[in-house]
């Protein structure tokens, strides 16, 4: 199998940089920055409800803890346990290193097996030869290019210093992926069902995983094969629910266990999901919600929380039509719809759509625009900052300023998104038109 | 039943004329009732002089109304206030207290641990606070909702807004020791002014056309350093109602040598209320006089007594309005020789509030304790270790997102840990748009504790435009907090001789306490005037992503490949193609078989021409036809 050369030391130097930054004496106080830690991510409001349930509330009394109940007894003593001269969350950074390296190291093992299916389709579509032509990238691991992206993604980086819960998040999301390409039904039911848990938005997944599992990893489009090499098995989809159903049940069992007499389950939901679906907290953050929301007339506000939640869902079979036989490609447009649709989004979530698209990079060689979607992702990343300083420290900006790096941000992410799907379907038409040829 | 009630109401109407005719000591009953068992309503008046330190006189009008439990007179009062009565009967009130404030009483001046600053010191604006006798927490909330209604329109005020539950909390053991059913309101930036006070006046059986309340010249109470009304009242079955109502003002003398009582309000005081039971007026000097009082102070106009109280911490002399008349009116004056030196009785520690930190996104609250000079004094506990215990209670707006966990106390400059200083906290965390955070905790500190301090972060809330009042940018007051210490009593007692409702009032357990500054937390502001230009940029985004999308998704490669090969050809100029376009609609021939078909057919056929004469014409004769008609 090639192997990107000097793969591991690029690697370690990256983890190596993230336990610099870790050990940097100062505060670099990321964890106050409104771009990395949303009010659902944010370790200072895991720590408050840490603090509530030891001394005996409910984690969720008041409106500061959105997060899950089983993160608490986790993360909750990383953050108690304090060491004088270093930033707050100083165990935590470690774990999230470690976190991170995990998910960069599963990206490589799925871009592995994207890569073997690719060899297999391409040779029995007789095209070793051509494929050549069409881009050198092919014959190298786009999974040792996606999980580099990933690693050394400033933004990832950002995320994983700034003392909020997005990698973890972000692994799940990884590990369903790794496990439904993989074809583990445990292991990808185990990451769906805890991403979810954690936020809500990955339950969409279900259309990605559940073709994955019965398709198995991306291929060119079935019509090309003159006869269908796997047919569309559901054994393991019966195997990816079963085990879903367990590990939920499990899930829902520890949570209630952790909030036994203290609020329930019926709370959890209210304070996570309802929180989630309601955008009640308006402060702001990259995304555009929180300012439509702070401005709309209150008798719109019911109407517009379910136009665009359902946008988000609108999108999911159209998607899912055209892009059946490439369920990770799949599964990456719909991780970065919901990064730039969801309710409290941050750069986490960037960071993880930019890893998975570092997957697709042979087949997205010829994408457009990837010059200016690639300044003006550092463009926004400059400004934005510079637009909520402006606003919220000196007073002289004005709250229009930063939403309108929001608006920007959303554009761009928008032109990749469709970018993305446009040049896969141009990469699978040239694949027929090389066929055929 | 019904003619003697016929009989009371008239003899009551007798004797009120009578009141207005003559004024004479009035005693309800004397014509043959037995007033022995039935006990009568009473009102008495007083007011307190107090000369304070820096040359500024306390003046502390206190008016007490009592009805008895039984309900001898029906619904009907003789003195006592019907609005009240009502208001207790309805809304099942144990205790209220109801005060607004204007200025803040200077605790380390005006003193902070004698009977009269720890009662009627208040925070600034309105507060109030009230016990229900009623079981059920729901019945208590909507009770409460039902009497800020009722008194912010018996008071003139916007105590309406403590309805929300936004803006009450339900303190357990940090305000008043209770079982869950006190409320708690404040709001910190109420304004108060004569609209307050003409209804509060009307309370009064003489309002202020008699009595000592005629003393109340608007401009001259208004102008005060500090101005505090308060209502406060107690009912149950044993005693009735009791309502003490009373005003204080710090007021500036002219002169800082002399003062008189004429001087300080710009009117004399010509009588007693003829319905008052008593009238009095006090002077109460800090610190024992003794004998020295010749050298320090020099009174003109005569006390009917002169006496200390039981420590000897205060002098007072007492003056009885009955005595005084139109023709003699009482006029109090004082004319210092030495300025008076006693410092004001202390609380063992001065307690004040500030916000920390710069920037419309996050801060801290820190509340600082400073040891006063003279105290030193504590409890003891087993191990013979002395200490102080400090009960705070504060109330923080849910825009104000603390976060409890960064309580950070710090002892002399030391940070502590929590669990060492802390000996009881209960917290109730704030929820959006439900509910106030309240912190109610327990410190303890050595007693050679010079300086304290606690800090807390939170994070400032970002509200709907609709949420924001209208001078948005003035910034949110967060009400005051209160520090009080439960180990020190305040009272001072004066012998029983002097009959008085204020003096007695003296003797009760007042745990010593004070109210902090009220901050000011700016709070950042949208841009108001954007709902429009946000909703459309917004949906503007949104329709670009589905519309992009739904394209890339819908094309087709064969469309692709007719685009590219129609590319290739040499292509007509745009208005020829559009023709072409329309007309082959109109024909209704495939686009395919047209593009065949182009070069043979010129593009406008006779019919064609026909068609848009035909269409002309009929769109001319109808334009012309409508005209006409």
């Amino acid at each position: 199998m090639p192997e990107l050369r000097r793969y591991w030391p690029i690697a370690a130097a990256a983890v190596l940089f993230r336990l610099a930054l870790v050990l940097f004496p100062g505060d670099l106080n990321l964890g106050s920055r409104p771009e990395v830690a949303t009010p659902l991510s944010s370790l200072r409001r895991l720590a408050e409800g840490y603090w509530l349930k030891q001394s005996s509330l409910s984690p969720y009394a008041g409106s500061m803890y959105h997060g899950s109940p089983l993160l608490l007894p986790i993360l909750g003593p990383l953050i108690a346990n304090r060491i004088e001269g270093r930033p707050m969350y100083f165990y935590c950074s470690f774990l999230f290193v470690i976190v991170d390296f995990i998910s960069a190291i599963l990206i490589r093992a799925t871009g592995q097996k994207l890569f073997i299916s690719n060899q297999q389709n391409n040779k029995s579509l007789k095209l070793p030869g051509k494929i050549n032509l069409v881009s050198n990238l092919a014959k190298e691991n786009a999974g040792d290019v996606a999980s580099l992206i990933y690693l050394w993604n400033p933004l990832t980086i950002v995320t994983c210093l700034g003392s909020c819960t997005t990698p973890i998040d972000n692994l799940m999301v990884i590990l369903t992926i790794y496990g439904a390409c993989s074809g583990v039904a445990p292991l990808a039911a185990f990451g769906y069902v805890m991403a979810t848990h954690l936020s809500l938005y990955p339950a969409i997944l279900i259309i990605p995983v559940i073709l994955l599992l019965g398709h198995g990893p991306d291929a060119p489009p079935s019509k090309l094969f003159k006869r269908t090499i796997r047919p569309f098995s559901w054994k393991p989809i019966i195997y990816f629910v079963v085990w879903a159903l367990i590990w939920t049940f499990h899930v829902l069992l520890l949570c209630s266990i952790s909030l036994k007499g203290v609020g329930g389950l019926h709370e959890m939901f209210r304070k996570t999901y309802g929180f989630t679906l309601k955008v009640e907290d308006l402060s702001p953050n990259i995304g555009v919600l929180w300012y439509f929301f702070a401005e709309v007339f209150e008798f719109f506000r019911d109407f517009f929380l379910i136009v665009f939640h359902v946008n988000i869902l609108f999108m999911l079979l159209p998607l899912a039509i055209r892009l059946k036989h490439r369920p990770c490609f799949l599964a990456f447009v719909y991780v970065a719809i919901v990064a730039m649709l969801k309710s409290y989004p941050s750069v986490g979530d960037s960071a993880l759509y930019l890893g998975l698209l570092g997957l697709f990079a042979s087949e997205l060689a010829d994408m457009q625009f990837s010059f200016f979607l690639f300044f003006g992702y550092i463009g926004v990343t400059l400004l934005s900052p510079v637009m909520h300083n402006l606003w919220i420290w000196r007073g002289t900006g004005n709250s229009n300023f930063y939403f309108a790096t929001g608006l920007a941000y959303a554009c761009l992410q928008t032109v990749l998104v469709v970018e993305s799907v446009s040049s896969m379907l141009k990469h699978d038409r040239m694949l027929k038109r090389l066929v055929s040829a | 039943m019904m003619a003697s009630h016929t009989f009371l109401s008239l003899l009551l109407f007798y004797l009120y004329t009578l009141h207005l005719v003559r004024p004479i000591h009035c005693s309800v009953g004397s014509n043959g009732f037995d007033t022995t068992s039935i006990p009568k309503e009473e009102f008495s008046e007083e007011l307190l002089l107090k000369p304070l330190p820096d040359h500024k006189v306390l003046a502390h009008f206190h008016f007490t109304s009592t009805s008895p439990p039984s309900s001898s007179n029906g619904k009907h009062h003789h003195l006592f206030p019907k609005s009240i009565a009502q208001l207790v009967k309805k809304y099942k009130i144990r205790e209220l207290e109801l005060s607004f404030t204007q200025g803040r009483w200077n605790y380390d001046r005006w003193g902070a641990s004698d009977p009269l600053s720890t009662a009627n010191a208040k925070p600034p604006g309105v507060e109030l606070w009230a016990l229900f006798d009623i079981p059920t927490k729901e019945e208590i909330d909507a009770t409460w909702r039902n009497l800020t209604h009722s008194l912010s329109g018996l008071f003139c005020a916007s105590i309406n807004f403590l309805e929300s539950s936004t803006s009450h909390s339900t303190p357990l053991w940090g305000f008043l020791p209770n079982d869950g059913d006190l409320r708690y309101g404040a709001l910190p930036r109420e304004a108060v002014c004569t609209e307050n006070l003409t209804p509060w006046l009307k309370l009064l059986p003489c309002r202020d056309k008699a009595g000592i309340a005629s003393l109340l010249d608007r401009p001259s109470i208004y102008r005060g350093h500090y101005h505090s009304q308060r209502l406060k009242l107690r009912s149950d079955r044993l005693n009735g109602i009791v309502i003490e109502q009373t005003l204080s003002v710090v007021l500036q003398p002219s002169d800082r040598t002399s003062w008189s009582l004429h001087q300080l309000f710009k009117k004399s005081l010509t009588g007693k209320c003829a319905l008052a039971k008593s009238s009095k007026v006090f002077l109460e000097i800090e610190g024992n006089l003794g004998s020295q009082n010749e050298n320090i102070l020099e009174l003109v106009g005569d006390a009917d007594m002169v006496t200390n109280d039981q420590h000897d911490h205060s002098t007072i002399y007492q003056y009885n309005v009955e005595r005084y008349s139109e023709h003699e009116a009482l006029d109090i004056r004082v004319n210092w020789k030495n300025p008076l030196q006693v410092s004001f009785p202390q609380a063992p520690l001065h307690a004040s509030r500030f916000l920390m930190g710069s920037g419309n996104e996050r801060g801290s609250i820190a509340i600082s304790l400073q040891s006063a000079r003279n105290t030193t004094k504590g409890l003891y506990d087993g191990s013979n270790n002395c200490f102080t215990r400090v009960v705070i209670f504060q109330v923080v707006p849910w825009y104000v997102k603390v976060y409890y966990h960064t309580l950070r106390i710090y002892v002399d400059g030391e940070i502590r840990d929590t669990k060492d200083v802390v000996e009881k906290i209960n917290v109730t965390p704030s929820e959006d748009k439900v509910s106030p955070g309240t912190l109610e905790m327990m410190l303890r500190f050595p007693c050679r504790t010079i300086s304290a301090a606690l800090t807390l972060d939170f994070d400032k809330g970002f509200l709907h435009i609709d949420e924001y009042p209208p001078d948005a940018n003035q910034g949110f007051d967060i009400p005051s907090a209160l520090v009080s210490f439960p180990d020190f009593i305040s009272r001072r007692i004066y012998p029983d001789s002097i009959r008085s409702p204020l003096l007695q009032s003296y003797k009760g357990r007042n745990v010593v306490k004070s109210y902090t500054e009220v901050l000011l937390v700016p709070l950042t502001t949208p841009d108001f005037s954007m709902p429009y230009n946000v909703i459309t940029f917004t949906c503007t985004v949104l329709a670009l992503y589905f519309g992009s999308m739904v394209n890339v998704l819908r094309r087709r490669v064969g469309e692709e490949e007719r685009l590219a090969k129609s590319k290739d050809k040499r292509r007509p100029g745009l208005i020829p193609l559009l023709i072409s376009k329309i007309s082959n609609k109109v024909r209704g021939i495939k686009e395919d078989s047209a593009n065949q078909s182009q070069s043979s057919q010129p593009i406008l056929g006779p019919k064609v021409v026909f068609k848009v004469v035909l269409i002309a014409l009929i769109a001319v004769l109808g334009h012309y036809f409508l005209n006409a008609n």
